[in-house]
C-alpha cells in the first residue's frame, strides 16, 4: 500500500459522492448532447466487461473452475437470473468443480 | 397511496429487503477483495458505509492493492462510477421542484443501481422518502457483509473463499448480459470489450500498463467510439438503427 488506507478511502468516497450528487443538485434540465448520452450510457457494460475478463480467471484457485463459473454466470444471466442468483450460483459452480472433480 | 414521508419510508424499507439481502452476499466478496488489498476490518466496513458502490468499491480495492497514486484513484472512481452520474441526471427528472437541497444531498448518497431502478419505476414525482428507506436497510447489509467478508475470510477453508471470488464477478454478469441479449450493440460491445482486455493483458508492452490504467483506457475508448458509432437516441436506451431493425421484425 503507497498512501495510508484513510486517504484511498477518502478520496473513493470523496470522488463517488460528488459524481452522484452534483447533478442531482445542480443540473436540473435534461442533458441533451447526444453523444454525452450515449457516452455515460456505454460506460457500465464496457467497465464491467473489462473487469471481468480475464480477471475472473485469476480469482479461483484453478483457471478451469472460473472459466466454468464465467460461462455459467453469462448463461444463468442470459436466461433471466437476477443478481442475487447468478452470483450465488456461480459461487457454487466453483465450489462443486474444485471440491469434487478437483480442477 | 397516501404522498406522505413515513409511508413511503416504510415501503422503501419493504422495498429494500431483497436488495439488502442481495448487498450482504456480494458485500461479503467484497470484503475478502478488501483484506486481500491490505484493508482491516473497520477500514473496510467504513469504506462501504461511506462508498456503497460494487464495481467502483472492487476497483479502488485493486488500486490500493497494486499501489496506485491518488490521481489514479481519483480517475478510477470518475470513469468507474461514471454510470451514476446518467443516473443521477435521470433521477433530477423525476424530483418534484420543491425537493429540498438536502434531501437531494441524501439521496445522492446512495443511488445504486438497484435503489436507482426501483426508484425510477416509482409512480410519478419521487417521495424523497422512498429511496431513504430503502438506504435505511441496504446501506447495513453492505456493510456488515463487507465487515463480514473481511473477518470470515480468513476463517473460512480456502475452497469456499475460492468460490466466493467469483461472487462479485457474477453479479457484474447479471448487470451487463440480460441488455446485451436485447441489443446486439450491446452484446458487440461486451464481446470487444472482453477480447481487449484479454489482449491488454497479454500482449508485450501494452500488458505493462497497469490493471487500473487498463480499465480506465479501455473503457474511454470504448465506449467513446461506441457513443460516436452508436448514438442512443431513445430515452430507453436502445441505440436508434437497432429499434428500426427490431420494429421491422
Amino acid at each position: 500500500m503507497r498512501y495510508n488506507a484513510y486517504l484511498y478511502i477518502l478520496v473513493m468516497a470523496l470522488v463517488t459522492y460528488l459524481i452522484r450528487v452534483l447533478p442531482l443538485t445542480l443540473i436540473r434540465r435534461e442533458i441533451r448532447n447526444v453523444t454525452i448520452r450515449s457516452f455515460l450510457f456505454y460506460v457500465p457494460y464496457v467497465t464491467l466487461a473489462v473487469m471481468t475478463f480475464p480477471a475472473i480467471l485469476d480469482a479461483t484457485e484453478s483457471t478451469w473452475s472460473a472459466a466454468a463459473a464465467l460461462l455459467a454466470g453469462i448463461g444463468l444471466a442470459w436466461w433471466g437470473a437476477g443478481l442475487f442468483q447468478v452470483s450465488v450460483l456461480s459461487c457454487a459452480v466453483v465450489f462443486l468443480l474444485e471440491r469434487f472433480l478437483q480442477i | 397511496m397516501p404522498n406522505d414521508g413515513k409511508a413511503w419510508f416504510a415501503k422503501g424499507l419493504r422495498d429494500g429487503l431483497p436488495i439488502s439481502m442481495g448487498y450482504f452476499a456480494v458485500a461479503f466478496t467484497l470484503g475478502i477483495a478488501a483484506k486481500n488489498a491490505g484493508l482491516t476490518a473497520f477500514q473496510a466496513t467504513l469504506t462501504s458505509l461511506l462508498i456503497n458502490a460494487s464495481a467502483g468499491e472492487f476497483a479502488g480495492f485493486t488500486l490500493i492493492s497494486a499501489g496506485a497514486s491518488l490521481l489514479e484513484m481519483a480517475a478510477m472512481m470518475l470513469v468507474v462510477n461514471a454510470r451514476y452520474l446518467l443516473m443521477s441526471c435521470a433521477l433530477s427528472q423525476k424530483l418534484g421542484s420543491q425537493t429540498s437541497l438536502l434531501h437531494r444531498m441524501l439521496i445522492g448518497f446512495d443511488v445504486t443501481d438497484e435503489i436507482f431502478g426501483v426508484s425510477i419505476s416509482a409512480p410519478g414525482k419521487l417521495n424523497p422518502f422512498y429511496p431513504f428507506g430503502m438506504m435505511a436497510v441496504s446501506i447495513p447489509g453492505w456493510a456488515s457483509g463487507t465487515c463480514l467478508g473481511v473477518l470470515m475470510g480468513n476463517v473460512l477453508p480456502a475452497s469456499v473463499v475460492s468460490a466466493l471470488s467469483v461472487g462479485l464477478y457474477g453479479m457484474f454478469l447479471a448487470v451487463i448480459i440480460p441488455p446485451a441479449r436485447k441489443s446486439r450493440v450491446i452484446a458487440g460491445l461486451i464481446v470487444a470489450s472482453m477480447g481487449l482486455s484479454f489482449l491488454f493483458s497479454k500482449l508485450p508492452f501494452l500488458s505493462r500498463i497497469s490493471s487500473g490504467m487498463r480499465i480506465i483506457l479501455l473503457t474511454v475508448l470504448i465506449a467513446g467510439a461506441a457513443a460516436v458509432l452508436f448514438p442512443v437516441r431513445e430515452e430507453g436506451g436502445i441505440p436508434e438503427k437497432e429499434e428500426a431493425a427490431q420494429n421491422a421484425l
